[in-house]
């Protein structure tokens, strides 16, 4: 049995999470709604009004992505984190280090729950996009590649960050003061060959940037950096957050005794 | 034949030093319920943690059903449930949402009718749909038994049961355990309270300062360490004991209406008979006679005192 996965563990896991996701339904998909017609508001409708286009695309319709990949990035990590420091604040984490499940049944089950809930929520941000922009997306399947890679990235970096912290406070600081921050420098609201060679060259230092190009590529056809680059970016960070993910489980830090 | 659980050469000393398990070795057998008795820090939840996979041990095995608890970990979890010391459960889940979760987490298929017997059989059926947050202290430690036995453990591992709750609850629990024993469950409970021990146990294993002193079963270790007072109230109260019937350790009451002799149950001779012989020709004539057994507690303490003395020397 040491071999094979426990798939009713991994359901479990991923059940209860989404189950607690749907009990706050309110909470978990009005709020980033309503942030997003604000970022249209402000974005789109105020500064859209004196920057026509980029590279062709209409300025309203160039943020849709960057607001995806936004909302995609902060909810990943949120639900990741908390999803698993919640039980270690209640005590239940007991629970998974009693059972059979292992490293790979209980990362399964918090990312795929936290990577899930991303996805719908971005999903149901383009689809609230088509009220304020026309919207047309040249590369389905690779939206949606990139799109699936990004949540699975950033949910594992969520899910490492939730391992790492022991107390809330620990839990917000990285969200709050790297995430965000490299989101915002990352492109999301323009493109990179905007600014001026030396903070161009900064820019492509934000691995963030490589997500934002590639998700907007997937739309639009434009990219700041080549997409296969993009690609390697995002595969890279999902192979080590999931080696540090196994070394946590495999050495018990912040886990057992 | 190898127990349901056996423990060989277990130790575990922490990050910061602290030896708390040594060279621990004992097996458990199919169907028996093991009491693990100790003071503060004895280790005896070491050694459950490191049984259940909450703690690593630094040398030593255990296996579960046959099964290497290193090597097989999968299998030997299986085997077994455990209700934690201190109460732990999402506060906004319903009742029988936890114990369907811990069920799937085991690798089991829903069974709807089995958590309908479980919860039924603690008395949480009506409470099913409460969130935990609502229920009182009792309930929730029930609750926790329910997740234990969601996916039918043969071992069950009760960490302080019944810490913090009210004679009634405890009697409560108690009756719980008899089920589980009758329908063959193996438990290990660790408690203070030696009359919990006393009145659940088949076996009573004590542990001090990392080290297990003894496994034996209740009655035997009652026999090998109880002593028994013969209390021989008189007819007419005594100034003193008299001198004929010294160098026995009698002892007189204050108020000279009792004799208290303390014997030992396993001597060939109690001295009993020599006793009331003595009492007769000294002139004292017998009132009555009781016989007191020394508890658990007594006995108890006596063992850990000991350890305590051999630690000094």
């Amino acid at each position: 049995m040491n071999a094979s996965i426990n798939w009713p563990g991994v359901w479990a896991i991923f059940h209860h999470e989404m189950m607690r996701f749907f009990r706050t339904i309110w909470q978990s998909m009005a709020s980033p709604v309503v942030s997003t017609v604000l970022y249209f508001v402000v974005f789109g409708a105020a500064i859209g009004g004196r920057i026509q286009s980029v590279e062709g695309v209409p300025y309203g319709a160039f943020i849709v992505p960057g607001l995806m990949m936004l909302t995609v990035l902060q909810q990943s990590v949120s639900n990741a984190s908390f999803g698993i420091y919640f039980p270690k604040f209640s005590g239940t984490i007991y629970e998974y280090l009693v059972s059979p499940v292992g490293w790979i049944e209980v990362t399964m089950g918090f990312v795929g729950a936290a990577a899930a809930k991303a996805m719908l929520i971005a999903l149901i941000i383009l689809g609230t996009s088509f009220f304020f922009v026309g919207v047309h997306i040249l590369h389905p399947f690779w939206m949606l590649a990139f799109l699936f890679l990004t949540a699975l990235g950033f949910s594992l970096l969520g899910f490492i960050i939730g391992l790492w912290a022991k107390s809330f406070e620990q839990l917000q600081i990285i969200p709050m003061m790297v995430i965000t921050p490299l989101v915002f420098l990352g492109g999301a609201f323009y493109s990179a060959n905007m600014l001026p060679p030396f903070w161009e060259a900064v820019a492509k230092l934000n691995p963030v940037l490589y997500l934002i190009s590639g998700f907007r590529w997937s739309f639009f056809g434009l990219a700041d950096v080549p997409v296969g680059v993009s690609l390697m970016a995002v595969a890279l960070m999902v192979g080590v957050c999931f080696a540090i993910i196994r070394w946590i489980f495999a050495t018990g830090w912040r886990l057992r005794e | 034949m190898a127990g349901i659980i056996e423990i060989d050469n277990l130790s575990k000393q922490y990050g910061s030093g602290t030896k708390a398990l040594s060279n621990v070795s004992m097996s458990i057998e199919e169907g028996e319920i093991i009491a693990l008795l100790g003071p503060n820090g004895a280790g005896k939840t070491t050694l459950i943690s490191i049984i259940c996979g909450l703690v690593e041990a630094s040398s030593g095995s255990v296996s579960v059903g046959g099964h290497d608890l290193r090597k097989e970990w999968r299998a030997a979890r299986k085997l077994i449930g455990l209700v934690p010391q201190e109460i732990a459960l999402e506060p906004f889940e319903k009742v029988i949402n936890c114990v369907r979760f811990t069920r799937g987490l085991y690798g089991e298929k829903p069974d709807e009718a089995y958590i309908e017997q479980v919860l039924r059989s603690l008395a949480l059926w009506d409470k099913r749909d409460a969130a935990t947050r609502e229920l009182s202290g009792g309930m929730k430690r029930r609750v926790l038994i329910a997740k234990a036995l969601s996916h039918r453990p043969k071992v069950l591992f009760l960490d302080e049961p019944t810490a913090g709750v009210d004679v009634a609850l405890r009697r409560e629990m108690w009756q719980v355990v008899e089920q589980l024993r009758k329908d063959g469950v193996t438990i290990i409970l660790t408690t203070h309270y030696l009359e919990e021990a006393e009145e659940m146990a088949d076996r009573i294993g004590v542990i001090n300062h990392g080290q297990l002193l003894l496994v034996k079963s209740k009655d035997e270790l009652m026999g090998e360490f109880g002593k028994k007072t013969l209390t021989i109230e008189v007819d007419a109260p005594l100034e003193a004991i008299p001198s004929g019937l010294a160098g026995r350790g009698l002892v007189l009451s204050q108020d000279g209406s009792c004799i208290s002799y303390e014997y030992d149950t396993r001597a060939e001779r109690t001295g009993i008979a020599r006793l009331l012989g003595d009492l007769a020709t000294n002139g004292i004539t017998v009132r009555d006679v009781s016989t007191r057994q020394s508890s658990l507690e007594e006995v108890f303490m006596s063992l850990v005192e000991s350890d305590k003395s051999e630690d000094a020397a």
